[in-house]
């Protein structure tokens, strides 16, 4: 019976290994979503994978479904410990929360835990206050927390989110105490503070930003990031503005999968996903809703993965 | 009068079309228990895709306004209320089911919902700007009074004592820190990788409403038929008509109520219905007929959550801000047709913003007649017998538990609170409050942290809890509630004195 049931296991793998390699995929694939519907995330999530179904693509479509809750965390343990890692479970990734919750602790994943297939989008935090506000650069803010030390309040989306790690950044960059204020209502709840005047000012996500802005209802000052953005040409970085910080509190976003799903099809999936993100119609769409895409490839994914848990760890270390 | 210049556009064939699918589908949607409006809407984004902006819109906006109106019916007949706001419909309207008075209880909700709505949708439409201002009012130490204002009602509904509707206050505001803590960063009574998220509203509402009516349903056994039917008493629609007209007062406080809460950001939507039902309690001389399948009950609760679907989507549209989940989703909506919501919508794409309000507005009108046709058959669920409806009702209930989350967790969540209730309720505790506490909660919580945190940088702790005029009027509408209620409770005592020495 034993001799049988071996026997069996070993035609099974032989019959199916490879078959399943070759013929991936031959069904829908789900890709998990660690916020609610509606929000940022999914939103850019469902876009980059609308023409997953194409030809020269998966040749199957990928569903998405949502498993929020504690910013992300529910989402991700389940990736990381219940999700089949057999290829027909995608994740969405969000540099730097899911590693600086993982250094934190409390949590069941690391950077070991997944591995990326491809990046598609990156969004910048950028600091905001709002439009009758008398600071106009972030010397002024800087020099308003020097004279007042912990007394300028200022918002965000909540603790070891980019918003935290840039407010952090700042701290540091400009040797300053000031009184970050986390919003339980992510993005929307920091921002609707700062337009209200409850908060003097606050760091948000570069798309939301340039909304708000559009409506002429905040000031942006600077942004975090390398290179000033697309979508706000006129806004300088804030290395141009005398701090030194640099981009590891963007937003960045992609697909990743279990560790443990089989070789070939990650690189099978590295190979497709970004020609994927590359279609025009995705471009169009993001773009149209005020997204800014970032397409990388595995390795550079890797990389980024790499470089951010070198740079969280030293900055969160003294919290 | 914009918008009577954009009403041609809702009128051609596929918006009329679209008017009538979002109507319909979600009224089904808003009925079955677990799908809240927030989650109809989502459901309905992927189908905008193919849609001019302002077409996909008018699916979406028919589809928000009839779902909050749906999640009356499984309130009222089954309940389980569909989302947080239909909690105070249960109260009276699933009393009245039970009097087999389920089709006049359908009747009033679709009424008095499309009074509510219709007068919330013209608010949008007429005093935006203001209302816009308004929302931006309330900061974190004004919401922190308005959720202690919810909990000086707490006590006073829907327990056979002060004293045990406090408890089950508490008891729901103990649940309610389980989880992440997004402020502080804490985690708390975190024993079960299911309760990492919190708990969530929908599958706790599902549990607590739900399950204990299961359970007694089950332990009455298989009753021969003949004894326990309900007979339903058919209600024509002309006396529903009279009843909501003649319950002005009803009316009035609910469409007020739910229009003022409903702008806050945050808060709006959860509370209206319970505020606005313990507002016309007190002000009714008939309070004691309340909880007891009275009219007036039901309408204040349904005008007021419908009437908190238009001002909800001030602050999204005027200011790019979304004040609510659902307008959090509607905004992913504009958004993937490239449209801004704020001045940018307004200015730029009056075609689509116009007939957004605009398929609300007949949104509302369609969802009240088609409510009214299916409110006669729907009633007929109470003579379903007992055992076959708590085969349904448990279905529903994990059902609508797991597709929240796409978690069993939640379903464990729910299965836990709901036996929990059961025996609960065998003492003579709620489940209405203890909602309340859970959702209260958090709301007092976060809001005393984060106004603690701006007071402790800048002016201090009593003067930002306790200065500006709007905090000290919200401070004193609380003190006003807490002596109502005091005397009310003293009167009472006094009232069963007497009866007891006369017996």
């Amino acid at each position: 019976m034993k001799t049988l049931l071996t026997g069996l296991a070993v035609a099974a793998t032989m019959a199916f290994s490879p078959v399943q390699a070759q013929d991936y995929p031959d069904r829908p694939v789900m890709m998990m979503v660690s916020y609610g519907a509606g929000g940022a995330t999914d939103f850019q999530a469902r876009i980059v994978t609308m023409t997953a179904g194409n030809e020269d693509a998966l040749g199957m479509p990928i569903a998405i479904v949502n498993k929020p809750g504690a910013g992300g965390r529910v989402g991700w343990n389940w990736l990381a410990t219940q999700a089949d890692s057999d290829g027909y479970t995608l994740g969405a990734y969000n540099v730097p929360h899911f590693i600086a919750q993982s250094i934190k602790g409390g949590v069941e994943y690391s950077t070991d835990s997944f591995e990326p297939i491809a990046n598609w989008g990156a969004d910048p935090a950028v600091f905001v206050v709002a439009a009758d506000s008398e600071m106009n650069s972030m010397q002024d803010v800087v020099d308003f927390a020097t004279a007042n030390p912990g007394k300028l309040t200022f918002s965000g989306a909540g603790l070891f989110v980019g918003h935290h790690i840039a407010a952090l950044q700042l701290e540091k960059a400009a040797g300053v105490k000031m009184a970050y204020i986390p919003s339980n209502k992510g993005g929307a709840g920091a921002m609707k503070s700062v337009i209200a005047g409850e908060v003097m000012g606050g760091v948000n996500n570069l798309s939301d930003a340039f909304r708000a802005r559009e409506a002429g209802n905040v000031k942006i000052l600077g942004v975090f990031d390398l290179e000033r953005n697309e979508f706000m040409e006129d806004v300088p970085t804030m290395k141009e503005q005398g701090f030194d910080i640099d981009n590891a509190s963007v937003n960045f976003r992609g697909i990743m999968v279990p560790k443990g799903t089989p070789q070939e099809i990650i690189d099978q999936l590295a190979a497709t996903v970004p020609a994927m993100f590359e279609n025009g119609k995705v471009a169009k769409r993001m773009k149209a809703g005020g997204s800014p895409m970032h397409i990388m490839n595995r390795e550079e994914v890797l990389q980024m993965w790499a470089d951010r848990q070198a740079t969280l760890e030293e900055l969160l270390a003294g919290l | 009068m914009e918008f009577i210049y954009h009403f041609g556009d809702v009128f051609q064939p596929l918006s009329l079309a679209l008017l009538f699918v979002g109507t319909i589908g979600g009224l089904i949607l808003g009925a079955t228990p677990g799908l809240s409006p927030t989650m109809a809407v989502a459901l309905l984004i992927p189908f905008t895709f193919r849609l001019e902006p302002a077409q996909g819109l008018i699916l979406l906006g028919a589809a928000y306004t009839s779902t909050v109106a749906g999640g009356a019916v499984s309130a009222i007949l089954l309940k389980i209320p569909g989302a947080p706001a239909n909690i105070a419909t249960t109260l009276d309207g699933h009393t009245m089911a039970k009097q087999g008075r389920g089709a006049e209880a359908l009747q009033l909700s679709f009424l008095s919902s499309a009074v509510g709505g219709i007068f919330g949708v013209l608010l949008l439409i007429f005093l935006t700007p203001v209302l816009a201002k308004w929302a931006l009012a309330f900061g974190p130490s004004h919401l922190f009074w308005l959720a202690i204002l919810g909990v000086t009602i707490i006590g006073s509904l829907d327990s056979s004592s002060v004293v045990k509707g406090l408890l089950s206050g508490c008891i729901g505001m103990w649940l309610a820190t389980i989880g992440f803590d997004d402020i502080m960063g804490a985690q708390r009574f975190i024993f079960h990788s299911s309760l990492s998220g919190g708990i969530n509203i929908i599958p706790a509402l599902i549990g607590l409403f739900a399950i204990p009516q299961v359970l007694t349903m089950f332990a009455k056994g298989r009753i021969p038929s003949g004894t326990e039917v309900i007979k339903v008493q058919k209600h024509p629609l002309r006396k529903a008509v009279k009843e909501v007209s003649r319950r002005t007062r009803a009316l009035g406080i609910g469409t007020a109520v739910g229009s003022i809460i409903g702008l806050i950001p945050g808060v709006g939507g959860q509370i209206a219905g319970l505020v606005a039902y313990d507002q016309s309690k007190k002000f009714s001389p008939e309070r004691d007929k309340f909880g007891k399948g009275h009219s007036e009950g039901l309408i204040a609760a349904e005008s007021a959550n419908n009437a908190m679907v238009g001002p909800s989507l001030v602050p999204l549209l005027t200011l790019s801000v979304p004040g609510s989940p659902t307008a959090a989703v509607l905004l992913g909506g504009l958004l993937i047709h490239g449209i801004f919501p704020g001045t940018d919508l307004f200015d730029n794409h009056p075609e689509v913003a116009w007939t957004f309000i605009n398929s609300m507005l007949l949104g509302q009108i369609l969802m009240c007649v088609f409510g009214l046709y299916i409110a006669g058959l729907a009633a007929k669920v109470a003579q379903v017998p007992q055992s076959v409806m708590a085969a349904v009702v448990l279905g529903l209930a994990v059902f609508g538990s797991y597709s929240v989350q796409n978690s069993m967790g939640d379903v464990y969540v729910m299965a836990t609170l709901g036996i929990m209730m059961f025996f609960l309720e065998r003492f003579g505790f709620a489940a209405a409050p203890l909602v309340l506490g859970l959702i209260l909660g958090p709301i007092a919580e976060a809001n005393f942290i984060q106004g603690s945190m701006i007071a402790n940088a800048t002016s201090g702790s009593f003067s930002y809890f306790f200065g500006g005029t709007l905090n000290l009027v919200l401070i004193a509408i609380v003190l006003a509630s807490i002596a109502y209620s005091v005397w009310m409770e003293l009167q009472n005592r006094h009232v069963t004195t007497k009866e007891d020495a006369m017996q």
